[in-house]
């Protein structure tokens, strides 16, 4: 147990849904478990579509909701037990998330560079005197440098750039974990694998282990150590990325690989509905697709 | 700054109209301390002399020049209203961003107080206030008064924004920075907010402007202090109007009417110019 | 197996679109800006024809779109070019307001990115489709409906959505409806501005799969919009490449993705995650430009690497290397460098050009 950076234990999320008398609970999270080795950074990908609980579970992982069921620990310490803006602090100190919009994640009426001051500032306690050095270093992690993002407001950078600044951010404080939602999806593909591509670096060169949710089965199978694949907030399969992305058990893993499109398509039979001889060959599910 | 009231000047006609009513009734009310004869004192010129080169506005039937009776009248009403706003923005913003950024059971136990304020009748608890104080009426005591009621409608508002705030990734990662939520507050979703609080603090001066008008006009303020209301109040009195007297209370209505109507074109006007969405297309961002 | 659609031949031609600029002009308390959003693009859609254009955001793709649908409102203002469609005597925007909703829907529909753009909340979807189609059919209620009825037959939807609220619905399903509705009246032309982008994985292909079904059946030809080369793969016939406003490559998909000419088609090709390819993506350097100020020349050159001294100065013509293959490249022009058309090509087999 002392061994584990992240480690959930049957972890549930339930939100009451219905007036007083029809009141239903149902489960966006739903007994997932799993952990992360502190020995061993690994890229963790969770991969899911719209309403599988993967976003619900990074929230409770960055503690911002609590778990209604089961627990989550932080280096062997239970995030509800955590209490006091001065343990909060630590907590956010080590881990840190990465949104999914770059644009939404800096407020568009202040200057880029303030989210990097205070984090130097009040997270990692850097004097007065260093923050520009290391507001610096960490921007030269990923790429950037203080001088082109000092005084900029977000609209004056592009989406790859702001998400290279949020992860910058998100590392000043020397983290052990990322959680990363959805990080790549609002980027432009010209710099989409650039990003993907930081998280490996980051994971390789700075041992730091990252969450990576996802809906993306190619990204994910491009940077990821493990996977669990979520459906209706269950964990349905999980195990090493490639085995489990090359070779998929469960049925709903088999249908979301089948479902990839692949580039290698382009102008060949393999193309949507090229089959027209058989018009029912493709069963549509009106009501629960 | 500067730049920013010369633009709006040269390409808003509402904002254009606006100023000028108000820079009218402003420098109105300055004039007041230029009053060769103290406003309040009785029977300094002759009585009931229509309005002339001598007595612009006429003279009123207490031997009072109405010209200088007005001056610092309406001097009082524009502080009387400038405080009352002040004084409910400070408690709407308060309680509207604190209510939307906490959420849970701080937002319910705040909104239950606001909804009570929301549904209490302004104008009769006002009756009563002036009964309950009678001679230690005082104008800072109705503006204090009318302060605490007039913030909720506000409060509602900008706790809604403050909702929406709340849930933007901007905010978390704000938290996730370290920032205090204090900091949060202020810093981040403060300017989200005051393109509301500059409209509704002119909306607001209307309200309590009109409102003091209105309890002046039929006697439950302090008659002594000298407001738009309170000349109307003298004028009745004297049954101006049936006297003939029409200059008594003309020059009042017209200028609480350039007022309200200066008042509210800047909050129109004002109110394009600061909406965040048109403030980013200006900067350069897709708004 | 089927023969592909080809856009040679004029009678073939549902599209032409010749030297479109559409710009946004901005004038805010004083200060003018010019966005050009559509600069210079040229283009032809065939017959039965899928055309797929490509870009990322800033490339002027949803604002060429809205101008070919006629669906502009101040600031987007059309500069010059001319827009013909094959059912129309006359330049698109030669047509007054009435004759432009007649042709709506009729002749020329649309499936937007989110359906609740087109159904409207709360009114059952069956309203949606009296209000939309109704009018452009010459049909009786009785008829009318038979019609609908058998036209979501055909695309394998149940008649009871007609009875649903489009808040009953999933996202999945709703789409599907905008597709029908967007097919029931058998338009000619098609414009489909991301229509899967907003959908789940799974949903997504079977949505794909239907799109191309309608398409098939009702014979129409489309322009499909989206950034997802993935999705262009699997069913553009051709394809266009967007780069800040201006058309860079274009040529029937299949080649695009065999020997893409443009560098930045080269690197957009590349960088595309598969699954079991484990290879390191490269990046490009540098961010889309500001289309308010677009670089000097070639748009591309401050990201290319092939960038040359002619690249900063002039702008490259979008020139036919091959018959159905054009690219705006000074780096692969037949008349600035014929050796590089084929160096190009010999190094797009090893991978990324450096």
């Amino acid at each position: 147990m002392t061994g584990d950076l992240l480690n959930l234990e049957g972890v549930t999320k339930s939100y009451a849904s219905g007036g007083l008398l029809a009141r239903k609970t149902f489960n966006a999270v739903d007994g997932v478990s799993f952990a992360l080795d502190a020995s061993r950074p690994e890229i963790f990908a969770i991969i899911g579509e719209s309403g599988s609980g993967k976003t619900t579970l990074a929230r409770m992982i960055l503690n911002m909701v609590a778990a209604s069921a089961g627990t989550i620990r932080f280096r062997g310490k239970a995030l509800a037990t955590i209490r006091g803006r001065r343990a909060r602090l630590d907590f956010m100190r080590q881990v840190q998330p990465i949104f999914q919009n770059p644009y939404e994640a800096f407020n568009p009426l202040k200057r880029v560079d303030r989210y990097l001051y205070a984090t130097a500032r009040r997270l990692a306690g850097v004097g007065r005197r260093d923050v520009d050095r290391v507001c610096d270093e960490a921007l030269r992690k990923v790429g950037l440098s203080l001088a082109e993002v000092r005084g900029r407001f977000p609209h004056e950078l592009s989406g790859g750039q702001l998400q290279r600044t949020a992860i910058a951010r998100a590392l000043i404080s020397s983290p052990a974990l990322l959680v990363a939602d959805e990080p790549v999806s609002m980027v432009d593909a010209s710099l989409r694998m650039s990003i993907v591509e930081l998280f490996k670096a980051l994971r390789d060169e700075l041992g730091v282990s990252i969450v990576y949710i996802t809906h993306d089965l190619a990204t994910a199978y491009h940077i990821s150590d493990r996977i669990i694949i979520m459906q209706k907030g269950r964990v349905v399969e999980g195990g090493d990325a490639r085995a489990v992305l090359d070779n998929p058990q469960h049925p709903y893993s088999k249908l979301l690989k089948s479902a990839v499109l692949s580039p290698d398509n382009a102008g060949t039979d393999a193309q949507v509905a090229t089959d027209a001889s058989d018009p029912h060959s493709v069963p549509v599910n009106i009501r629960t697709v | 700054m500067l730049k920013t009231v010369r633009d709006l000047f040269r390409y808003n006609l509402e904002f254009a109209l606006g100023a000028i009513l108000i820079l009218i009734v402003f420098s109105f009310a300055a004039a007041s301390f230029f009053s060769p004869y103290p406003p309040m004192d009785s029977y300094v010129v002759a009585p009931d002399v229509p309005p002339s080169w001598a007595y612009p506005f006429g003279t009123n039937s207490r031997g009072q020049d109405v010209f200088w009776q007005l001056t610092l009248a309406i001097r009082n009403s524009l502080l009387f209203g400038l405080s009352v706003a002040l004084m409910s923005r400070i408690l709407s913003l308060l309680i509207g961003l604190v209510a939307g950024y906490a959420g849970g059971i701080t937002d319910r136990i705040l909104m239950t107080i606001n909804d009570t304020f929301v549904v209490i009748p302004l104008f009769p608890i006002l009756v009563l206030f002036f009964f309950m104080m009678r001679d230690n009426m005082s104008w800072p005591m109705l503006a204090i008064a009318m302060a605490s009621l007039g913030w909720p409608y506000d409060a509602r508002l900008i706790r809604s924004v403050a909702l929406s705030l709340r849930t933007r990734e901007f905010t978390a990662m704000s938290v996730f920075s370290g920032m205090s939520t204090r900091q949060i507050l202020v810093e981040e979703h403060l300017p989200y907010v005051l393109p509301i609080v500059f409209s509704t603090t002119l909306n607001n001066m209307n309200w309590s402007i009109g409102l003091e008008v209105t309890l002046s006009v039929i006697g439950f303020t302090n008659i002594e202090t000298p407001t738009i209301g309170t000349m109307i109040y003298w004028a009745n009195q004297h049954t101006a109007m049936v006297a003939g007297v029409w200059w008594w209370i003309f020059f009042p209505v017209v200028l609480v009417i350039m007022t309200f109507l200066g008042l509210y074109l800047l909050s129109v006007s004002m109110n394009e110019y600061i909406d965040p969405r048109s403030r980013l297309t200006r900067m350069g961002g897709q708004g | 197996m089927n023969a592909r659609p080809r856009a040679n031949g004029s009678a073939d031609v549902m599209l032409d679109v010749k030297n479109l600029r559409a710009y946004y002009v901005t004038k805010y308390f004083g200060t003018q800006r010019e966005v050009r959003a559509v600069d210079d693009i040229s283009l032809r859609v065939g017959r039965n024809e899928i055309y797929g254009l490509a870009g990322e955001s800033s490339s002027g793709k949803t604002t060429f779109i809205k101008t070919i649908a006629a669906a502009i409102r101040p600031p987007l203002t059309v500069v010059g070019g001319s827009i013909r469609y094959s059912f129309l005597d006359r330049d698109i925007y030669k047509l007054d307001r009435a004759a432009l909703s007649a042709i709506r829907w009729r002749h020329l529909s649309y499936i937007p990115q989110g359906s609740m753009n087109v159904l409207n909340p709360v009114r059952r979807v069956r309203e949606s489709f009296i209000d939309f189609a109704l009018p452009h059919m010459d049909l009786r209620k009785q008829q009318f409906f038979a019609a609908i009825v058998a036209h979501l037959e055909r695309l394998q939807l149940a008649p009871g959505v007609l009875d649903a609220y489009p808040h009953e619905l999933s996202g999945g399903m709703r789409q599907r409806i905008a597709i029908a509705l967007a097919t029931v009246c058998r338009p000619d032309f098609i414009i489909a501005d991301e229509p899967t982008t907003a959908l789940d994985v799974v949903v997504q292909k079977s949505v794909l799969e239907l799109i191309r079904e309608a398409q098939r059946e009702i014979g129409s030809s489309m322009i499909f919009v989206t950034h997802d080369m993935a999705v262009h793969a699997n069913i553009s016939d051709r394809l266009g490449i967007m780069y800040a406003g201006r058309l860079v490559e274009e040529a029937p998909t299949a080649e695009i993705f065999r020997s893409p000419k443009h560098p930045y088609t080269q690197h957009l090709i590349a960088s595309l995650p598969r699954i079991g390819d484990l290879s390191a993506k490269r990046a490009l350097t540098g961010a889309p430009p500001s289309l308010a100020e677009p670089p000097s020349g070639c748009r591309f050159h401050p990201r290319c690497p092939l960038a040359m001294d002619i690249c900063r100065e002039t702008h490259p013509e979008l020139v036919t290397i091959d018959p159905r293959h054009r690219v705006a490249c000074h780096a692969v022009s037949p008349v600035v460098r014929p050796d590089r058309v084929v160096a190009a090509a010999a190094k797009q087999r090893t991978g990324l050009v450096q």
